[in-house]
């Protein structure tokens, strides 16, 4: 038997993360799933097995946790060969707006310590000299809006940290891939009023970034639309923009 | 709270939903009447709960599963199109599938679905070894045929009245390959679709889709369709051994003016419907699983095209001894009054499996009509007929039928509410279906 491929998805739990691990394992690849709490990603582990006859582990990774990164990722038998953070907090903007600690939580779980995390397997990967590094990274980041600009200027971090790793570590042939999902209907959003059309479900973005790291593709709006309503946002004068109250 | 409904799209009721994301939240949920929804494909209002709905899709994990056996253990809110998508290249299909691929385990088990292999092969049921159940009493329970045996005939075809089903263990088939070898055979009218089917018993499949806006001579037309699982060996060469299922194509964008289904429309469909199916009759040929058992499913929402107002299926069966009158009965009103839709389904069925399973060894006859005019009584009149003749109506697609037409349907009735009450005696479980047929008043 060939060897297979390998991937390990941090932030395994979330929903995007289960539909990513489900579409690697269909493809083929071995999964790690990455989370805070190791019990509860047993039954995905379990449910990857059982569906693709792969091989599934558990890890545990707490992206608030900077210090505890590089013995994570020494501590793993075998260096992935693509590396997805899914990890984020979308937070409370309203209490992030008067509460610093919380809005020091959302900055730090979307912004360091996603960045941080893939920054360190970069250098392995560049080592290498082969791999693919995956950002979940938003749409929210395209502009910071009055109603979640504490979240968007986190994922905006990230979006810029990802764009400059690509630059430089392509020539090193890794691959860094930027996936803005729009809308997903998922834990994350529950709850939240969510415009139909522009909303998927987490599977579609599961295939999206397989599909992503498969193509080589650098940065992808899981729903084509979201291009087009961001490059709108993006282009409205601030002026204007500014008077908008979404 | 949401406004829910069913497939049918009829009737539309508040609800309070919740999405639990462990059994310990389903078990917080199951309170003062709420009941289990799986999909939302049962037509009716089987899956709303008198107070609060309990989604359970979330809970869509496969425990494990035994290449050597084809057992399965899985969370019940897996879906059939999920099974057949993942284990169908694997090998393996569902023993039983529904004519929609988008339902839930969970409420495959409760309407203890039936499919075109029923005459032969029995409903889901069949091939349920075992139930992990959340009770109405606040108790989580493992039932089969030997273990909690009572709750477990209750459960399969209980429409999820007997508790929140959380896991299954099953058994899929193996097949060779993910396609049917179909053989169609054209019947002129109802004795001959009848003689068809009889003649047919033997096949693994078999189905009759009736015109039933064909009247006079030519009541009872029909078009049956055969179905065996068809060998490596005779796959063309390029075809893939298991095809893919392809997501709906086609959607229905907007509820279609109730207008558009008339008595010239669906004539028109139906003859041309027919004309083509003749013309494939006789020989055989081999077809992907998704067309020959899912027609439907290629098209998303198509309850839409019935309008704003919904429709309403009358799915009943008729014992063998007298199917033959009662149904030439039913479709002779039918086609008089000439708004029932062109999917109209005559399928013989066996043994049911649960206390309320719907099928009975006779025929079962599934006719469609929009929500308009007097529906409402001229389907009353059907169900005396169904009544008299000592057939009863299925759960999962009803949404109207009086307390009356249900008791009589049902014998093991009064041990289905025992099990119930004993499993449930505060009545915690109680949908909007129950309320209207089972709960005391």
């Amino acid at each position: 038997m060939t060897s297979r491929m390998s991937v390990l998805v941090l932030g395994g739990s979330s929903d995007i993360g289960r539909a990513a691990a489900r579409a690697f394992a269909k493809a083929g690849y071995n999964v790690g799933l990455a989370g805070r709490d190791v019990a509860a990603l047993e039954p995905d582990a379990a449910d990857l097995r059982a569906r693709y006859d792969v091989e599934a582990s558990t890890w545990r990774f707490d992206v608030l946790d900077t210090a505890s990164f590089e013995g994570f990722v020494a501590g793993l038998p075998v260096l992935p060969d693509v590396v997805i953070s899914i990890v984020g907090l979308l937070g409370v903007q309203q209490h992030a707006e008067s509460d610093l600690a919380h809005a020091t939580t959302i900055m730090r779980s979307n912004y360091e310590g996603p960045s941080l995390i893939l920054g360190l397997f970069a250098e392995k990967f560049l080592g290498r000299g082969s791999g693919t590094l995956v950002g979940v990274s938003s749409v929210a980041g395209d502009r910071g809006r009055a109603s979640n600009y504490v979240y968007g200027s986190a994922k905006s971090g990230f979006s810029a940290f990802l764009s400059g790793l690509r630059a430089r570590a392509s020539r090193g042939g890794v691959h860094v891939v930027t996936v803005k999902p729009g809308f997903v209907r998922t834990k994350m959003t529950e709850g939240m009023k969510l415009i139909g059309p522009l909303t998927v479900d987490a599977p579609v973005v599961g295939d999206a970034i397989l599909r992503a790291v498969e193509k080589k593709t650098d940065v992808v709006y899981v729903s084509g639309v979201w291009r087009l309503v961001m490059l709108i946002i993006k282009m409205l004068p601030e002026a204007v923009f500014k008077k908008l109250k979404f | 709270m949401t406004l829910l409904s069913g497939w049918g799209r009829f009737p539309a009721v508040s609800s309070e939903v919740l999405r639990p994301r462990s059994f310990a939240a389903v078990a917080e949920a199951v309170i003062d009447g709420s009941v289990a929804r799986g999909n939302g494909r049962a037509y009716g209002d089987a899956a709303i709960g008198a107070v609060r709905t309990i989604g359970m899709t979330g809970f869509d994990r496969v425990r494990w599963f035994d290449p050597a056996t084809g057992g399965i253990r899985l969370e019940a809110g897996v879906l059939l199109s999920d099974l057949i998508d993942t284990f169908g290249p694997r090998g393996f299909l569902p023993f039983v599938v529904p004519g929609t691929r988008f339902v839930s385990v969970g409420g495959a088990i409760a309407a203890d679905v039936h499919g075109k292999n029923h005459h032969g092969e029995g409903g889901f049921g069949r091939y349920v070894d075992s139930i992990l159940l959340r009770t109405g009493q606040g108790e989580t329970i493992e039932a089969s045929r030997e273990q909690n045996s009572d709750a477990f005939f209750a459960t399969v075809g209980g429409m999820g009245l007997t508790g929140v089903i959380l896991e299954a263990t099953m058994r899929l088939r193996p097949v060779a390959s993910g396609w049917i070898r179909e053989r169609v055979i054209s019947a002129s009218d109802l004795d001959a679709a009848m003689r068809a089917l009889e003649a047919s018993g033997s096949a693994t499949y078999s189905v009759a889709w009736i015109d039933c806006a064909a009247r006079g001579r030519d009541l009872g037309r029909s078009l049956i369709y055969l179905g065996e699982h068809a060998g490596a060996d005779e796959l063309a060469e390029a075809a893939d051994r298991f095809p893919v299922g392809k997501n709906p194509g086609l959607a229905v964008p907007i509820d279609l003016p109730s207008m558009a289904l008339n008595r010239i429309s669906i004539r028109a469909f139906n003859a041309l419907y027919y004309r083509m199916g003749a013309r494939r009759a006789g020989a055989d040929r081999v077809v992907s699983l998704y067309p020959y058992f899912f027609p439907l499913d290629s098209i998303a929402d198509w309850n839409r095209i019935y309008g704003r107002r919904g429709f309403l299926q009358h799915q009943c069966v008729i014992p063998q001894a007298g199917a033959r009158e009662v149904l030439g009965e039913i479709l002779e009103r039918v086609s008089r009054r000439g708004d029932a839709s062109f999917l109209a389904v005559l399928k013989k069925l066996g043994h049911g499996d649960g206390l309320l399973s719907f099928p009975l060894p006779g025929y079962t006859l599934a006719l469609d009509f929009p929500v308009r005019g007097d529906i409402l009584n001229f389907l009353d009149e059907l169900d005396r007929i169904v009544v008299a003749a000592g057939g009863r109506l299925y759960l999962a697609k009803d949404a109207r039928q009086s307390r009356a037409t249900f008791e009589a349907g049902y014998p093991l009735l009064s041990r289905f509410k025992a099990i119930r009450k004993s499993l449930d005696p505060k009545g915690s479980i109680r949908s909007k279906l129950s309320q209207r047929l089972l709960d005391e008043v």
